[in-house]
């Protein structure tokens, strides 16, 4: 770091001759540098077209500035109030259930059976390679009101069958816990690595002292693997709003849309599909500034309560 | 806390109780799907076949197999995949030796670089404009250039790179007159195989499964990735006689269709996730090595 600053500080001719004689580190960034510089910051400088009335035959330069006219428009549109309720209770009620990869990993980590313990982990990582397409696909299968299987459940239980797919009121419901089929076993690595790091000693000295085994998951395990916890919560709301949005566009139906509709999908279907550029980048646009207020917030909140941040 | 006066070993029951609970939950959809790839689809759609198959069949692969649809996606998902990890390669592995490198200078200002495009980037529109303006729309390009690198990947990669690659031997290289290339393909890339198959690994899944970038990106059918040509049959229904027995579609019966789009349906996704099942119980401990090395914080 010393040598860097000093370098940075330091005559032109140094770093001519670092230059010279460490050229090739510079074009192995070279491939980085192109991809980073157009398909990000090219998009960044792109953005203005939120505040523009974008036509491609004029280029994002040439087209002319129309200033808070699309985000108007959105925010004053019928559709706006559901778009961000959807959005925020979608994310809310997969947050809510940012606890239980840590149980199952606690969990996992209590078995005493070697090989129990792998067969398992095996197993329930194993839905983390499905594709969201397949997992959709079998949701259509399973939930079909005719031929699913949970519906012959249900009715061999005496209970009418249930149009999932279609109901408003089953959407949310079945896109969060069809994630968490998906990931629970794969959430678990990171936390188990963190437990594997936890000091043997403290465990000796509890359970001298009498500790049960479900004292010393609360009192030692817990706090011990509190910092990855809140670094992956902090990652967590950084994503906030964007998760999962490929695969609420596969279960999405005209149907199921009042629940379904979140702010993503629909700057799909106005952007791409209908191609008014300019307002869904606006839409876009207000979302990501959701997305950075929320991880700064909840950073220095983190930083404040727990000295664990990302920054 | 007294409360929690359970004896370990009830503890010991209840804890292996509860994770084979969860196990089978999870494991159970899965074994469904095998299961009823093999059955007779009319077991399954009414209900007969819960857990093991039922009335075995292997007509649903033979449709399979026959459809020519899904084997040109097929064909289209391996060259993406197989096109899209080397470049992965290509952009990460020498950019991630760079940085892992004290000679480069301004290190600061490429890492800000690349990390700032986690906290923003301009959205699915602007990008969709660049990749139209580039022409790239409706070409393999599209799929395997936008995204094919993370910032995540570049620290994971360089942090393995300062781990493993001690600076004596790099300077004793140097000294002895070696450039960083011949440096870099003949030293630092057979000590990092283990990052390199890490790598390979994950991006090659994601680029498996996704369909997203195709959804947007291509218009011909002919250049679809397997993703799409599942999306159509398992999602927007629309399996059918367009395969090669097409011929015969005329006279297929209704019922008929019906038997074979839910035949269809289980056979394929087997199909389609073969390859990863197959290698997964082998890499697993790639995968899980990945996911650790990504954790490390400096």
């Amino acid at each position: 770091m010393a040598k860097d600053q000093s370098i940075q500080r330091g005559k032109r001719a140094t770093i001519k001759k670092s230059f010279q004689r460490n050229w090739q580190l510079y074009l192995f960034m070279m491939p980085v540098f192109l991809y980073f510089f157009i398909f990000h910051y090219i998009p960044m400088y792109g953005v203005q077209i939120a505040f523009k009335d974008y036509f491609a035959t004029l280029g994002i330069w040439g087209s002319e500035w129309v200033g808070f006219e699309h985000f108007e428009r959105f925010f004053s549109s019928y559709y706006f109030w559901r778009l961000l309720k959807n959005t925020i209770i979608l994310n809310l009620y997969m947050l809510v259930l940012f606890p239980l990869p840590i149980i199952l990993a606690l969990a996992f980590n209590e078995l005493r059976n070697g090989a129990f313990k792998k067969w398992t982990q095996t197993l329930t990582y194993a839905p983390h390679f499905i594709s969201v397409v397949v997992v959709v696909g079998m949701l259509v299968a399973f939930l079909d009101p005719n031929t699913g299987l949970i519906n012959h459940l249900l009715r061999a239980l005496g209970i009418d069958s249930i149009p999932f797919l279609t109901s408003p009121d089953w959407f949310r419901h079945i896109f969060v816990w069809s994630g968490q089929w998906q990931t629970l076993g794969w959430s678990t690595i990171i936390y188990l690595a963190a437990l594997a790091g936890v000091n043997p000693e403290l465990h000796e000295a509890a359970k001298v002292d009498g500790a049960t085994r479900m004292q010393r998951i609360l009192r030692i395990n817990i706090p011990s693997i509190m910092p990855t916890i809140v670094i992956l919560f902090i990652l967590n709301i950084g994503n906030f709003m964007q998760i999962g949005f490929e695969k609420v566009l596969l279960m999405q139906n005209t149907l199921n849309s009042e629940t379904s509709d979140v702010i993503q999908t629909f700057v799909y279907e106005t952007g791409i599909l209908e191609g008014q550029y300019s307002f869904a980048a606006a839409v876009g646009l207000f979302e990501s500034a959701i997305n950075i207020v929320l991880l700064i917030t909840v950073n220095q909140i983190a930083r404040k309560v727990s000295e664990n941040s990302l920054w | 806390m007294s409360k929690f006066s359970l004896s370990d070993k009830a503890f010991d029951r209840l804890n292996f109780l509860f994770v084979l609970l969860i196990t089978i939950i999870i494991i159970y959809p899965l074994i469904f799907v095998i299961s009823a790839s093999i059955s007779d689809p009319h077991a399954v759609n009414t209900g007969k076949m819960w857990l093991w198959p039922v009335d075995v069949t292997f007509e649903g692969f033979q449709r399979v197999f026959q459809n020519d649809a899904i084997w040109i996606g097929y064909k289209n998902t391996i060259i993406y995949t197989v096109v899209g990890v080397i470049v992965h390669l290509f952009v990460l592995l020498p950019a991630a030796y760079a940085l892992s490198r004290k000679e480069l200078m301004g290190k600061k200002a490429w890492l800000w670089f690349i990390l700032f495009t986690m906290l923003f980037n301009g959205g699915l529109i602007p990008t969709y404009l660049v990749v139209r303006n580039l022409q790239m729309l409706d070409t393999m390009w599209a799929i395997v250039i936008p995204g094919v690198v993370g910032a995540w990947s570049i620290l994971v990669a360089r942090t393995f790179f300062q781990q493993t690659i001690p600076d004596q031997l790099v300077e004793a290289a140097k000294i002895d007159g070696a450039s960083d290339i011949y440096l870099f393909f003949k030293v630092v890339l057979p000590l990092s195989m283990p990052i390199i198959a890490v790598m390979a690994l994950f991006h090659g899944v994601a680029l498996w499964n996704q369909y997203f970038n195709a959804l947007i990106y291509l218009r011909t059918e002919d250049k679809f990735p397997l993703q799409l040509i599942l999306r159509q049959i398992l999602i927007l229904n629309e399996v059918s006689a367009d395969s090669a027995s097409s011929a015969a579609g005329s006279a297929q019966s209704f019922a008929d269709q019906i038997k074979t789009a839910s035949l269809v349906k289980y056979a394929v996704i087997i199909v389609s996730a073969l390859p990863l099942l197959i290698v997964y119980p082998f890499l697993q401990r790639f995968f899980v090595k990945g996911v650790l090395i990504g954790s490390v914080k400096e």
